[in-house]
């Protein structure tokens, strides 16, 4: 929508593009500075940053829907307060995301429906489903502690805007993995079945939490480039390692065991999981993981029956707007 | 061993707070029900603003009913371990979200009385109500303003919308009395300077939706027949499925912290 007024689509991208031009922006990457909307970028960069921030938005959009299917029957009125407090910074989340998009020239409303029509991915782990309360817990404290590690590297991304919404992202991210730690905390510190609940949650999280870092460095497609241009700051395997390493104590104080019977620590001290089954992570990416479905089909509808609201409130806008011109007039 | 309802001595004070919070509490559930699934993302941030200080009002009024009186409850047994007969919520409130419209005028028809009640109130001779009504006065206000503005973009927006809100409007008509009604025991308290007659602001009540549903080229219904018996528990079928899932967890599992 508001795209206009910053760069157009480079036309002139597709072909040849300027080698001067070119080796100046490298030049400004790799002396940090910031790119911002209005400086010249390749359009790989370009293209890269939309897919990877549009991404981002989808994902924490329909990541309301997991949690948000605990909404309605939280077990306390401090619980239910704090989760829909949570549901609504992620879609504050998206919402900044989709705005720091935009600034690439791409308006929200084809982001959005890119990803309505299957065409732009989300993260794959809010294609798991929430069975328990403790899976709230777990959320919070697995799924958000691993986006963390994922985004504290992209507050010193090289696109200004992304960088800039990481910064506050994060920070409402860090109160989210307490609060599910919090959560966790009080379940494994409660009766044997609570204890049982929060167990079962980690056993159905741990993998496909570790799968959120992507696939292992050996396979990753984008890294290179993302590397060179300072978007990614640390490899898949690396921020994968980091996350191990920072969560199996904390699962250790709360008395839960990590589902990974082969799990050793090494002389240094890294927490080395087992293999990782890549299998059922490009079996839920194609759409086969066990809420791909639902997760569209909530999405879809949401967007189709609000429709006629949204054609309202521009129909709406349009009435009023041609009134002041018309009064403005006399 | 299921958990069984609690028992709530109803004094008139008790009562009093509890029928505020109850409505508070269900109608902020509704809301929380759109959380993920509204029309605009910008919506699903505004409804769970919502929804948060209405249940943020509940907790402050169960914690004071369950002070009042002076047993073993608290905001959590109060709001989880009653069932439909025991709850004195707005028959309003408990009313499906239906479509967009139908939310925003359920909302519409709430704020209106309840930005004019949560100030009156702030003069209360009982200064915990006072006290709430400070803080959910500012937050009704805002309420209002946003459920109004929609009623006007949807109303004078397309014919689809229009038709829409109307017939919100008109299928919600009748359970706007209750607001109004009064009993025995809230006829004292209005006397001892505790509570507000709510009949003394009806009348600014109807300027305020005869203005907005002017502006948004709607009519408000003619007739006055009006349903009551949510103050005293006598709900519609609605509320005991709202009440299944939200006590879900503490009936499951009774006794026990989370």
């Amino acid at each position: 929508m508001y795209t206009q007024a910053l760069n157009t689509a480079d036309t002139d991208d597709r072909g040849l593009e300027d080698a001067a031009k070119a080796a100046q922006f490298q030049a400004r990457i790799d002396a940090e500075e910031r790119i911002e909307p209005n400086d010249w970028m390749p359009a790989a960069y370009r293209k890269t940053l939309t897919r990877q921030i549009s991404q981002h938005a989808h994902s924490e959009i329909v990541g309301m829907l997991p949690e948000g299917n605990w909404i309605t029957r939280a077990p306390t009125l401090r619980r239910k307060a704090a989760l829909l407090a949570k549901v609504q910074d992620e879609c504050g989340h998206g919402l900044y995301l989709y705005a720091a998009a935009e600034t690439l020239g791409t308006s929200r409303e084809e982001l959005v429906d890119a990803m309505l029509s299957g065409k732009a991915k989300y993260s794959s782990i809010f294609n798991y489903p929430t069975l328990s309360w403790a899976d709230i817990g777990t959320i919070g404290w697995l799924v958000d502690g691993a986006a963390i590690m994922n985004q504290i590297p992209l507050c010193r991304c090289s696109y200004g805007p992304y960088a800039r919404a990481m910064i506050r992202v994060c920070k409402e991210e860090s109160f989210h993995q307490r609060q599910g730690y919090e959560i966790m905390l009080t379940l494994c510190r409660g009766s044997d079945e609570q204890k049982a609940m929060a167990q079962d949650a980690l056993n159905r999280w741990w993998w496909p939490v570790l799968m959120m870092f992507g696939p292992p460095d050996a396979t990753s497609q984008h890294s290179d480039t993302s590397t060179k241009w300072k978007i990614k700051r640390f490899s898949n395997d690396e921020l994968r390692q980091k996350f191990g390493d920072a969560t199996v104590p904390q699962a250790q104080y709360l008395g839960l065991t990590i589902p990974d019977p082969g799990m050793t620590q090494d002389a240094e001290g890294h927490w080395r999981y087992s293999e990782i089954d890549w299998t059922e992570f490009k079996q839920v990416l194609a759409g086969n993981g066990p809420c791909n479905r639902d997760r569209m089909a909530a999405r879809r509808k949401s967007h189709d029956e609000g429709a006629w609201v949204r054609e309202a409130a521009a129909a709406y806008a349009a009435k009023r707007a041609q009134r002041q011109t018309a009064q403005a007039a006399e | 061993m299921p958990a069984a309802n609690i028992q709530v001595s109803e004094t008139p004070l008790v009562l009093y707070a509890l029928r505020r919070a109850d409505d508070a509490l269900i109608l902020g559930h509704r809301l929380s029900e759109w959380c993920g699934h509204a029309p605009m993302m910008e919506e699903d941030m505004a409804l769970s603003n919502i929804a948060l200080d209405l249940i943020g009002q509940a907790r402050e009024l169960y914690t004071y009913a369950a002070k009042t009186e002076g047993k073993d409850n608290d905001e959590d047994k109060l709001a989880y371990l009653r069932d439909v007969r025991q709850y004195r919520n707005l028959l309003l409130v408990e009313q499906p979200n239906g479509d967009f419209a139908q939310t925003l005028v359920r909302q519409f028809f709430y704020s209106a009385f309840a930005d004019l009640y949560w100030r009156a109130m702030m003069t209360s001779r009982d200064t915990t109500l006072a006290a709430i009504a400070a803080k959910s006065e500012k937050e009704s206000a805002y309420h209002l303003r946003h459920a109004s503005e929609w009623i006007i973009r949807l109303g004078d927006g397309t014919d689809e919308s229009r038709q829409r809100t109307q017939s919100a409007i008109d299928h919600l008509w009748a359970f706007t009395g209750e607001m109004f009604a009064v009993d025995d025991g809230e006829r004292a308290m209005i006397h001892a300077g505790i509570a507000v007659d709510p009949g003394t602001l009806r009348g600014r009540w109807m300027t305020t939706l005869s203005d907005v549903v002017g502006e948004a080229t709607l009519t408000l219904p003619q007739n006055d027949w009006m349903q009551q018996g949510g103050r005293s528990g006598r709900h519609g079928e609605h509320l005991g499925h709202l009440l299944s899932e939200l006590q879900s967890m503490q009936r499951t599992f009774p006794g026990q912290t989370w």
